[in-house]
């Protein structure tokens, strides 16, 4: 059935919606190359879920344009939903039903597609093939939702927060399925919260904050941004502080600040930086009651632009 | 990558098969639509069976002499209960209703009958009572009579009830049965997500009605078939043609199901709409009593009420026979109720 090969599964340009309380896309703009697996990151509230839903034509969009696999919505919506594989953030399916039953009937809507019992192996329910959806765990039925999605070959796979509540293992599984879906030649759209499954799983991802894109690349070019690699966190024994200024003029420190008691400076080379914090803090008098260090990730990438936490409420 | 598919994999027997195992695996329902009707029916048909015709209860005054005599007479009807009471008595006995005529000897040899004339027994006790005594006090009568006794089924109560209880279901499951499902769906999100896939919504809907029109044939036939077997209820009209009125009744009810489904975001909302738009209908369409008994002001919103016209053609099918010509009317009320409701629904529904 794959006939276009795109070279964009999607576009969205100047995406507007908006809620008579909120404004919850607010002048969006995004590609998905074909191949590709491209993340949406952002707070709760950042218009993840609206965006995605817009390019689903599931919701309309105030102003704006959007282009799946190179068709409008309102023309031939039956013949691209053939091509498009779809997981809401949240679905419940009919506790009633098997597993193989949900997935027969949602089969029997596709013209093409695997074998239901493929796609349950696919994403290995098999042991629940005959279960009442009501009886499966969490993640168990976040495995069916993504079944659903996969049942009818799509060529674009849209995926709201597949992994939220799955543990580690499942989370692993699935990303080794979507990698595989990818490694097909087709493309996703998905969006999550957890930084390692985007940095693992996107070619590239644009971070969302208030309806609009504040960050876009490789998770690599966005980390490399930040001029640092490291991020070093310490907290100080009981209400001690410290003066920051002195901090920043380290060398090898790129940026400092300091939330919930907590100091985050951003750091180059963590060699030459270490000891002269070690220093600096003993030249002030303070005394440390934590110390910690990791590689940058699209958190702190995240954090740095906003000052907030991804997920902070 | 599977192409051949067999007729089952088509998306309207899915979503049907779907209908029926939702509903097949909550007993609960199957209870109610099933087995309750035939519960009550059961219940109401030996509450109100027919018994032997009741004796009714006169007084006799015992103040004069000539009570005793008149008890005597009166004690050969076979029809008659007769007790001597005192004066205090008989009122008591006429306004609690247990006497449903007093009977007062006056002087000489005239009477008095004291009864409330706007009660049907009274008014037999005022006959029986008056005809037993002229006669014995030697009046003839001229023409010559001979009673013969005819108890048909078909007009006793339970023969009344069964149409009824029959309408009142086709009515319960189709509004409720569409309208929980779908309105279920809706919160669920389910809705959202199957219009996320290439599905047919008019095939979804569609769904809905086939399974509503094989559920009906259990459904039916089961009460229908207790009622007959068990309290022996006639059915005169042709069968076809009661065939066609529980499906166009049951359409008729889903549709309605699916105008109340249309918009309602929760199971409250939606049971609270379903309640509103039945409970007139089981007040006023005539399950347990006439429709007539309401007043002329009212008829005709009585009248084109659904439930009224399902029950008004059942009966008029199952006790007596009427055919097409005669159901005409009613059926052109079922027929408009459902496309109505209908294409109203389409033009309101909310996928999302
Ligand atoms: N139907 C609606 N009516 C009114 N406001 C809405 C509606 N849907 C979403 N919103 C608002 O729009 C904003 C964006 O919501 P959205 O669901 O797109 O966020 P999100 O990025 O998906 O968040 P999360 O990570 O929590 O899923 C929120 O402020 C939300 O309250
Ligand atoms: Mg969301």
């Amino acid at each position: 059935m794959r006939t276009s090969q795109e070279a964009i599964a999607l576009q969205v340009r100047n995406l507007r919606k908006a809620y008579p309380d909120v404004v919850a896309v607010d002048g969006l703009d995004l590609e998905v190359y074909s191949g590709e697996c491209f993340g949406l990151l952002g707070p709760n509230g950042a218009g993840k879920t609206t965006t995605i839903e817009i390019c689903e034509g599931l919701n309309t969009p105030d102003s704006g344009e959007v282009l799946v696999l190179g068709r409008r919505w309102g023309q031939d919506d039956r013949a691209l939903r053939e091509l498009l594989g779809i997981s809401l953030q949240e679905t419940q399916f009919s506790e009633k039903l098997t597993v193989a039953e949900t997935l027969q009937l949602f089969r029997s809507f596709y013209r093409v597609g695997p074998d239901p019992t493929d796609v349950i192996a696919m994403v290995q329910l098999q042991e629940k093939a005959g279960s009442r959806v009501g009886q499966l765990s969490g993640g168990q039925k976040q495995r069916l939702a993504l079944a659903c999605a996969l049942v009818g070959d799509p060529e674009l796979l849209f995926l709201d927060e597949p992994t939220t509540g799955l543990d580690p293992q499942s989370r692993r599984q699935l990303w080794d399925l979507i990698e595989a879906f990818k490694s097909d030649g087709r493309s996703i759209l998905l969006t999550t919260h957890y930084m390692d499954e985007a940095e693992r799983l996107c070619d590239r991802v644009a971070i969302v904050d208030h309806g609009r894109t504040i960050a876009l690349g490789t998770p690599r070019e966005l980390i490399s941004r930040l001029r640092a690699e490291h991020v070093l966190e310490f907290a100080l024994a009981e209400d001690q502080v410290v003066d920051e200024d002195p901090l920043r003029r380290i060398d090898g420190v790129c940026a400092a600040d300091r939330r919930n008691g907590t100091y985050r400076l951003q750091v180059g080379e963590l060699h030459r930086a270490m000891p002269a914090l070690l220093h600096e803090l003993r030249r002030q008098g303070v005394q440390l009651a934590e110390l910690r260090t990791h590689s940058a990730t699209l958190e702190d990438v995240f954090v740095s632009l906003t000052g907030r936490n991804l997920r902070d409420e | 990558m599977s192409d051949k598919r067999g007729w089952t994999d088509h998306p309207l027997v899915q979503l049907t098969r779907v209908r029926y195992r939702e509903f097949f695996r909550e007993p609960e329902a199957v209870f109610w639509v099933f087995i309750f009707p035939v519960l009550l029916t059961a219940g109401l048909g030996i509450a109100f069976r027919n018994r032997a015709p009741e004796r009714t209860v006169v007084a006799v005054v015992t103040e004069q002499p000539a009570g005793g005599r008149v008890a005597d007479l009166l004690r050969h009807e076979d029809a008659l209960d007769v007790m001597l009471l005192s004066d205090t008595a008989a009122k008591e006995g006429l306004r609690t209703g247990e006497v449903a005529l007093v009977v007062v000897p006056q002087r000489g040899r005239s009477l008095e009958y004291r009864y409330d004339d706007t009660r049907p027994e009274s008014r037999t006790a005022r006959l029986l009572v008056d005809d037993a005594l002229q006669r014995a006090s030697g009046r003839r009568d001229r023409v010559a009579v001979e009673d013969r006794l005819v108890r048909e089924p078909g007009a006793r109560y339970i023969d009344f009830l069964v149409p009824g209880l029959l309408g009142m279901n086709l009515m319960g499951s189709g509004i409720w049965g569409l309208g929980f499902a779908i309105v279920d769906a809706r919160k669920k999100r389910l809705l959202k997500r199957l219009i996320a896939t290439p599905m047919s919504r008019i095939q979804y809907l569609a769904s809905f009605a086939l399974s509503r029109l094989t559920l009906l044939f259990m459904e039916v036939g089961l009460l229908l078939g207790f009622a007959i077997l068990v309290f022996g209820v006639p059915l005169r009209g042709s069968l076809p043609l009661l065939v066609i009125i529980c499906l166009l009744s049951s359409l008729s009810f889903a549709s309605l199901g699916l105008l109340i489904a249309s918009r309602a975001q929760t199971m409250e909302g939606a049971s609270g709409l379903m309640n509103l738009v039945m409970l007139p209908m089981w007040i006023f369409s005539g399950v347990f009593f006439s429709a007539s008994r309401f007043p002329d002001a009212i008829q005709p919103f009585i009248q084109v009420l659904p439930l009224t016209a399902v029950i008004d053609a059942l009966r008029a099918n199952i006790l007596r026979g009427a055919g097409w010509q005669t159901l005409a009317p009613e059926l052109t009320i079922i027929l408009l109720w459902m496309t109505g409701s209908f294409f109203l629904a389409l033009k309101l529904f909310r996928w999302r």
